[in-house]
């Protein structure tokens, strides 16, 4: 299985991402510059965090125009796993395969610091190794989180299970005190309707090492890694 | 050649978090009669076509696909015919 990081001007995250995947993971790694206009061979896509395109007009706003992006929602369109980490997930909300969007936290502050994840649903690809309500903790770096769905959408991704993460306390409990940005019910990461897409704000790839204050990152990698292995057997 | 003169706001129904520091700056001012401060943006584009009601539909177009997200912004527009 090969994994490919998407190196948009601007990103900042695909060193780490990359280091994760080789050196942690250990599975094949490639970047792929955004001026691709292909990415046929790779099995799952990362896009990465960082400031795409200077985050100029709205977040990923640009970036979703790459030349790469065409390839990208194809790739996700029959099926491809795709991870957008932070500024990928706003990138992957602009480029319309996620709903929702993502824009200024409420406190307006840059928030950069570890946050408890709960984890509401394991029948992902990233997510089929860990358990229901398990708690992960990984951190956040950004100003502009905040996700907002309109109530009608966001109860038909309720009901489908779309919601993959929400930010909780140490106890797991879902507070308002838990929540960095603002985001609607709490919301962390959430998946596509086919589940092969997911969007998330806070950086596994920054939590795979013991040596960064923790390694639940990690075990979203090798979930997609068991996935992987599992259908191709 | 027309100008326009683009005008992005969140929706109503989007919390605008700058909007809502700004407005407790100026009750803390004592305009304590101010409410509901929106913070948007303000775009000029120009656009080389003699005809209005192409450069309406084009100003439409542009804000659709990436002048703005439909998902939490709205817009307003003017076009001013401008000298080429």
């Amino acid at each position: 299985m090969k994994f490919g990081v998407i190196v948009f001007p601007g990103s900042n995250c695909d060193l780490d991402a990359y280091h994760l995947v080789r050196d942690v993971l250990g599975a094949p790694v490639e970047y792929i510059w955004h001026a691709e206009q292909s990415v046929a061979g790779f099995d799952c896509l990362i896009l990465p965090g960082g400031f795409s395109y200077g985050d100029y007009l709205r977040c990923g706003a640009i970036a979703r125009f790459s030349p790469v992006m065409p390839a990208v929602v194809d790739f996700a369109r029959h099926g491809g796993l795709v991870l957008g980490i932070c500024n990928g997930f706003q990138i992957l909300t602009e480029a319309g395969l996620l709903p929702g969007a993502l824009y200024a936290n409420t406190s307006l502050q840059f928030r950069c610091r570890f946050t408890t994840l709960r984890v509401e649903n394991t029948d992902t690809p990233f997510t089929r190794g860990l358990a229901p309500g398990q708690l992960l903790s990984i951190p956040i770096a950004h100003g502009e989180g905040n996700y907002y769905v309109d109530p009608a959408t966001l109860q038909e991704m309720e009901a489908r299970g779309q919601i993959v993460f929400r930010y909780a306390d140490r106890e797991g409990r879902i507070t308002p005190e838990a929540n960095p940005n603002g985001s609607v019910g709490n919301i962390a990461g959430i998946c596509n309707e086919t589940r092969n897409v997911l969007g998330m704000m806070p950086h596994p790839e920054r939590a795979g090492e013991a040596l960064l204050g923790s390694t639940d990152g990690l075990l979203l990698f090798k979930s997609i890694l068991d996935y992987w292995k599992e259908g191709s057997r | 050649m027309w100008r326009a003169e683009i005008k992005v706001l969140l929706k109503k129904s989007v919390l605008d978090p700058q909007g809502r520091a700004v407005e407790n700056a100026l009750t803390s001012l004592g305009y304590t009669n101010v409410n509901r401060v929106r913070i948007g943006k303000y775009l000029e584009v120009t656009i080389a076509t003699p005809d209005r009601a192409a450069a309406e539909a084009q100003v439409r177009e542009m804000c659709t696909r990436l002048l703005t997200n439909p998902v939490i912004e709205d817009y307003t527009f003017t076009l001013v015919e401008v000298e080429a």
